[in-house]
């Protein structure tokens, strides 16, 4: 069974990283690509991505289904803004250049399909960064990284333990999805949309019973083992910041900086190749 | 000496009971000890454990009247915390007390939160990785792992430590047989080498037995009935009065009418002295017969060739077949990840063959849907968590009938019949929530008969339940293959199941058949027990010991017996 979005050690620099760092690179990245709309920027970011995201070794099964499920949306977003607002680009780069009169409200001009590609390269210079932080990050680090910069424990420990327990609540859903097949309760795609969302609950309340038991558990192993007994505690998988890691932080912060002044230098956040 | 453990006129009641849980406990345990604590199901022996390791009164609240002492102090004014600084106790849960992402760093779970330096930390975790042989493991992910490791990894962690206490709660319930005696030999190690203090409660009394316990507590309705070694205890009837079970080779003795005395050590059917009693069961070998069993011939289910793998050239099951006669109670036996589940769960269409077929009243089953096949032959969990989707029972039990269009009446009948066979009629109007564990499985049961399946398939249909549960479900499902003829599979590593309730095991190990055989001849055949990793049951033993010369005979005899006095 593929794994999917969990994290996998890749003998890689990136993986070597610290999570903090990973993080850093994350949230400044999805920043400035939410924030510019300046063409060229994403271009380039677009390009780093790919780069990076060939170097972090990251395999199709790990994301591929992620990934069709973002294209999706973004499919539906892309149509959802031409049927509400059609005239999107001609308002944001002032000039009309209809290609094809689609009907009386809809006219297709360049300005709209070039600001709807615009949309379309920030999504794709964000889900590669989603992914890269995702899957290269090993979730004890990045829990221990967390506390070291200041963000108390219970916060990472939960992000922990929430994966530690994916793969068993999995294992749980095909089981009791197995079971609820056999006593005849159609999942597969044979039965009627109305009857497959009714008969989920089927599986997800049993999936809760179970689960409430392991929590149970847990809580106490956890106590009996002296969990939460100090303000601080200490990480096994814990890694300081090295020499990279202060490299990578710069360049990202640099990166994030010059490309929001070329975004922002001319007054607007938008290039425009119509003028 | 000082005792480590002492209870004086202790007496709890949890918050949420009226009754107190603990009456008038008066217990030494001293430094180096190793004491079984035994008990039925709600006797009281696990809030006994809760009190010694802290979880009483820190996280279930209730009352207490009397004194506990653990190493002298009030464990009240240490908090669990200091408590857990000398108490470490391994959960029975294997899976869900696994904190760590990876086994290092569950290992070390005590140690962040004491904030010890990482490079110590290190140190330690490898030495303790050491003693309890997990070394090798250190960075796999608990999926990655079987229960026996699980287990050690948690030693492993409270070890780490350098606890005085060690505090077992049912250990064996998750293991298979050999997986459980390795466990059982590795306390012993641990006990000898680290002179630990060791408690261990478990209701499993003969594998416990393996290796040598100071004493046995014997707890019953919350309070303590016995207090004595194993031989005087083993002597006595108090086991039986208790419901608990007895080592099989003492059943045995008892049946034959010898009275046994603790001067002969009767507790390890190794070391036993039995000369005094070989007469004796040789005689009651002699004048027991076994009935002439009359065998259905008809077939049921036929396994033809079946192969199973998720990737090609890595097979998970190999060229298996076998059939199952209709009307009949077998098991399939072998170690945890052998391969038992993926069987049942081919046979029941949650996986595809990759090569072979299975043939149900002689046609084949491939072109059935899981649905379809789910009206022939049914599954029941082991967990009944895992199957109750509805808040009433009369709902559950009706659910497989009314998503298949049987009109309202004839749901109501059938539901209310199968209600009557499975004992529950007079509940049909409750909420699930209200019923014990026990009655829970019933309901799930009684869930997948009212579709009148012709096989039930039912996954470890008694584990974690103590002798008297275990004995109400196993009759009850005897019933149910009695009366209405439904034929019933077990996958189970459960010995006495197998010996006591199938007449054929299926064994399989590493994905192959080993053999399909009576459990008698099963479980007295080394050549089979070790690869399946079963344990010889320990009639074997007695038998060759008496000087019987066919001990697969006398196993054979025994369950006879047996069933025939039940």
């Amino acid at each position: 069974m593929a794994k999917l979005l969990t994290y996998e050690q890749k003998d890689t620099w990136m993986d070597r990283l610290c999570g903090v760092t990973k993080l850093i690179y994350f949230l400044a990245w999805s920043i400035t690509s939410m924030l510019t709309y300046d063409t060229r920027v994403l271009a380039v970011m677009l390009v780093l991505s790919l780069i990076l995201f060939k170097i972090s070794k990251t395999e199709w099964k790990q994301v591929g289904s992620i990934f069709k499920f973002i294209m999706f949306f973004l499919v539906i977003n892309v149509l959802a803004i031409f049927i509400f607002a059609p005239d999107q680009g001609t308002k944001i780069y002032g000039t009309k250049h209809v290609l094809w009169q689609l009907s009386a409200h809809y006219p297709i001009t360049a300005e709209q399909l070039f600001y709807e590609l615009n949309i379309i390269l920030k999504y794709f210079t964000i889900i590669p960064a989603v992914f890269i932080f995702v899957v290269t990050t090993n979730p004890s680090e990045f829990a221990a990284s967390l506390n070291r910069i200041g963000i108390s424990y219970n916060i990472g420990y939960a992000v922990a333990i929430a994966l530690r327990y994916i793969p068993d609540v999995q294992d749980d859903f095909h089981k009791i999805k197995n079971a609820q097949e056999a006593r005849g309760i159609e999942m597969s795609g044979k039965a009627k949309l109305m009857s497959r969302i009714k008969s989920t609950a089927s599986i997800i309340f049993p999936l809760i019973f179970t689960s409430i038991g392991r929590i149970d558990t847990i809580s106490n192993a956890m106590e009996l083992r002296g969990y939460g007994k100090y303000k601080k505690r200490t990480w096994y998988m814990g890694r300081k910041l090295q020499r990279n890691d202060y490299l990578c932080i710069a360049l990202v912060l640099g990166f994030a900086v010059v490309a929001l002044v070329i975004t922002y230098h001319d007054g607007s956040r938008f290039y425009n190749p119509f003028v | 000496m000082e005792p480590i453990i002492e209870f004086e006129n202790f007496t709890f009641k949890y918050r949420s009971q009226m009754e107190p849980t603990l009456r008038d406990i008066n217990l030494k345990i001293y430094p180096g000890e190793k004491v079984l604590i035994i008990g039925p199901s709600g006797s009281g022996k696990s809030t006994l454990s809760n009190c010694i390791n802290g979880l009483i009164p820190f996280s279930y609240e209730g009352d207490s009247t009397g004194t506990l002492k653990i190493e002298g102090k009030d464990p009240k004014n240490l908090g669990i915390f200091g408590l857990s600084k000398m108490v470490g106790t391994v959960l029975q849960d294997t899976d869900g007390q696994f904190i760590g992402l990876t086994v290092a760093e569950d290992i070390a779970f005590v140690l962040e939160n004491d904030c010890m330096a990482q490079e110590e930390m290190f140190r330690k975790v490898d030495d303790v990785a050491e003693t309890v042989e997990v070394k090798e493991l250190l960075h796999h992910a608990p999926s990655e792992m079987s229960g026996g490791q699980k287990q050690r990894v948690s030693m492993a962690g409270v070890m780490i430590d350098d606890v005085d206490i060690l505090l077992f709660d049912e250990p064996l319930a998750n293991l298979d047989p050999a997986t459980g005696k390795k466990a059982i030999a590795l306390i012993d190690r641990i006990q000898k080498e680290q002179k630990k203090t060791i408690v261990i409660i478990e209701h499993r009394l003969e594998d416990v037995l393996y290796k040598d316990v100071d004493r046995i507590v014997v707890v019953g309705e919350g309070t303590i009935v016995a207090d004595m070694k194993p031989d005087d205890l083993l002597a006595g009837n108090i086991l039986k009065e208790q419901g608990i079970r007895e080592p099989l080779y003492v059943t045995a003795l008892k049946h034959a009418g010898c009275t046994i005395a603790a001067e002969d050590h009767p507790q390890h059917v190794e070391t036993m002295n039995f000369e005094p009693y070989r007469a004796q069961v040789r005689e009651w070998f002699e004048t027991t017969k076994i009935p002439q069993k009359q065998e259905a011939e008809e077939k049921v289910l036929n396994v033809d060739h079946l192969h199973f793998s998720y990737q090609p050239g890595k097979a998970i099951l190999s060229d298996i077949s076998f059939d199952v006669k209709k009307g009949e109670m077998i098991s399939i036996v072998g170690k945890n990840g052998a391969g038992k589940t993926t069987l049942s769960n081919l046979i029941c269409g949650f996986l595809e063959p990759s090569n072979g077929k299975i043939e149900l009243n002689g046609k084949d089953i491939s072109p059935l849907s899981v649905k379809e096949r789910g009206e022939h032959i049914g599954i029941v969990m082991q967990n009944p968590n895992q199957m109750i989707s509805k808040p009433m029972i009369y709902e559950e039990v009706a659910l497989g009938l009314m998503v298949r269009g049987v009109p309202e009446e004839e749901i109501r009948e059938r539901v209310y019949e199968t209600l009557k066979i499975c004992g529950l009629y007079q509940f049909r109007n409750w909420p699930v929530s209200a019923l014990s564990f026990g009655q829970k499985k019933r309901v799930t049961i009684a869930s997948i008969l009212v579709m009148k399946p012709e096989i039930l398939i039912l996954d470890e249909p008694t584990a974690g339940q103590d002798y008297r549960h275990y004995t109400e479900i196993m009759e009850f499902l005897k019933t149910i293959n009695e009366t209405q003829g439904t034929t019933i599979i077990m996958i189970t590593h459960d010995m006495h199941l197998m010996l006591e309730y199938t007449n054929r095991a299926i064994v399989v190990a590493d994905g192959q058949l080993l053999t399909i055989d009576t459990p008698a001849k099963v479980l007295t055949d080394e050549t089979i027990t070790a690869p399946a990793y079963l344990k010889q049951t320990s009639l074997y033993e007695m038998a060759v010991k008496c000087g019987i010369e066919d001990p697969s005979q006398f196993v054979q005899r025994f369950i006879n017996y047996e069933r025939a006095v039940r």
